[in-house]
């Protein structure tokens, strides 16, 4: 039963990784804090009552770690840290929010963020998705491993631990910002090939960050960026909000992808 | 709970899921952050947590136990203002004042860590921050002045 007040919401706050997958056990009834962004409005205003908290930020789990092309980034790494992650993750964590919201925000936050009513949220999804990055979980039946958007499609009832991926040979990226003090990112489209092959991931295309297997299936076919950007609206399902309508969503897409498909082609 | 709060030590009994705006308001009395939207989105609420910005209105307390939190009651005295302070003074930067302290102390923690900071990385390092009497042109002006200014 959801608590009625702040004050009835008992505290965890694990100091090892192993303590807190302990303490997420199967996740019924734990809300898990990470840097406290997206949780602390709906605390604010009263939409959110937890039962229990799992507050991660002594747990451990922050931090880059590389080993050769092999990068692993634990779930409570800073966006602001992110800024200099390999691209086209680094172009992605810069744009989001402003240096004050990025020093706070944290990679597990921004992936098991539930969609926002207002504004997209997710701008990191595109890029994981595009390096082909695998997410290590922890709950029910213990701990897995799994590609990164099949967990942002249902990151429910799941301890986000860390996320691996191989550097790039080269990547793109493009998005359209509406303009505010800070930008927000309306759409973005981000390409990166791996030892995996070309990867394309979309963010503000649906309610999480998406996979444009059209745009690859046509570019492993033969089509020129130009023919298999056309694919993109195929594997988006674009939503209206704050910040843009989906027919626009749906019309800016192909140009993204293209662009982003361009940009890869740069040589980075 | 145990905070410093501008040099002094303070025990916090609001409960752990206060967000640190909150409690230094309501719990100690400490008004210079401003509530304002309460979901991080105007800058008003900004205090620095070890020497960094951060939203107080986006920190559960329990997330700070045992942190030092500066306002802006602990950078200045009327007869003894901060660099920062001194330039939004002189060069008229505060309005209606509602931004102004979190402008304060968020320009206080760019110059921090970033001490030459020019033109662009100012507007990039307070664009969090919303003035609704649209002052930035002054506040623009008076950070660049303090960036001039020796500490």
């Amino acid at each position: 039963m959801a608590a009625t007040s702040l004050a009835e919401a008992q505290v965890i706050a694990p100091t090892s990784r192993a303590e807190a997958v302990d303490a997420f056990g199967d996740g019924s009834g734990v809300t898990v804090l990470g840097g406290g962004t997206i949780l602390m409005p709906e605390m604010n205003y009263g939409r959110l009552r937890p039962e229990r908290v799992l507050l991660l930020q002594n747990a451990g789990l922050s931090g880059i770690a590389r080993n050769g092309t092999a990068l692993t980034i634990g779930a409570m790494t800073t966006v602001a840290e992110l800024e200099q992650a390999p691209e086209p993750l680094g172009t992605a964590a810069r744009n989001v929010a402003d240096h004050e919201i990025r020093a706070q925000a944290t990679l597990g936050g921004n992936l098991c963020a539930p969609a926002g009513g207002a504004t997209p949220r997710g701008d990191l999804q595109a890029a994981l998705i595009a390096l082909g990055a695998q997410v290590k979980t922890a709950g029910k039946d213990g701990e897995r491993s799994e590609p990164i958007e099949d967990f942002v499609a249902a990151p429910d009832g799941r301890l986000l631990l860390e996320v691996e991926f191989e550097e790039p040979k080269s990547s793109g990226y493009a998005a359209a910002h509406r303009p505010h003090a800070h930008a927000y990112t309306i759409l973005a489209v981000c390409a990166a090939e791996t030892s995996a092959g070309l990867r394309v991931g979309l963010s503000g295309a649906g309610r999480n960050g998406l996979r444009a297997r059209s745009v690859e299936d046509a570019l492993a076919a033969g089509a020129s960026a130009a023919e298999a950007s056309q694919k993109a609206p195929d594997d988006a399902r674009a939503s209206d909000d704050a910040l843009a309508s989906a027919w626009y969503r749906q019309r800016l897409l192909p140009i993204l992808v293209q662009r982003a498909l361009d940009d890869l082609g740069g040589g980075k | 709970m145990r905070l410093t709060v501008n040099g002094e030590q303070r025990d916090l009994h609001s409960p752990p899921l206060t967000s640190l705006l909150a409690a230094l308001r309501e719990e100690l009395d400490i008004t210079s952050p401003k509530a304002g939207c309460h979901q991080g989105g105007c800058g008003a609420c900004t205090v620095l947590v070890e020497g960094e910005a951060r939203r107080s209105c986006l920190l559960p307390l329990a997330a700070v136990d045992g942190a030092t939190i500066t306002t802006l009651e602990g950078l200045g005295a009327a007869d003894d203002l901060s660099p920062v302070q001194a330039a939004f003074d002189e060069h008229y930067a505060a309005q209606c004042g509602f931004c102004t302290s979190g402008f304060i102390m968020a320009a206080t923690a760019l110059i921090d860590r970033t001490p030459k900071a020019n033109r662009e990385e100012i507007l990039a390092g307070l664009s969090g921050h919303v003035c609704r009497c649209t002052g930035y042109i002054k506040i623009v002006s008076a950070v660049e002045a303090a960036v001039g200014s020796p500490a």
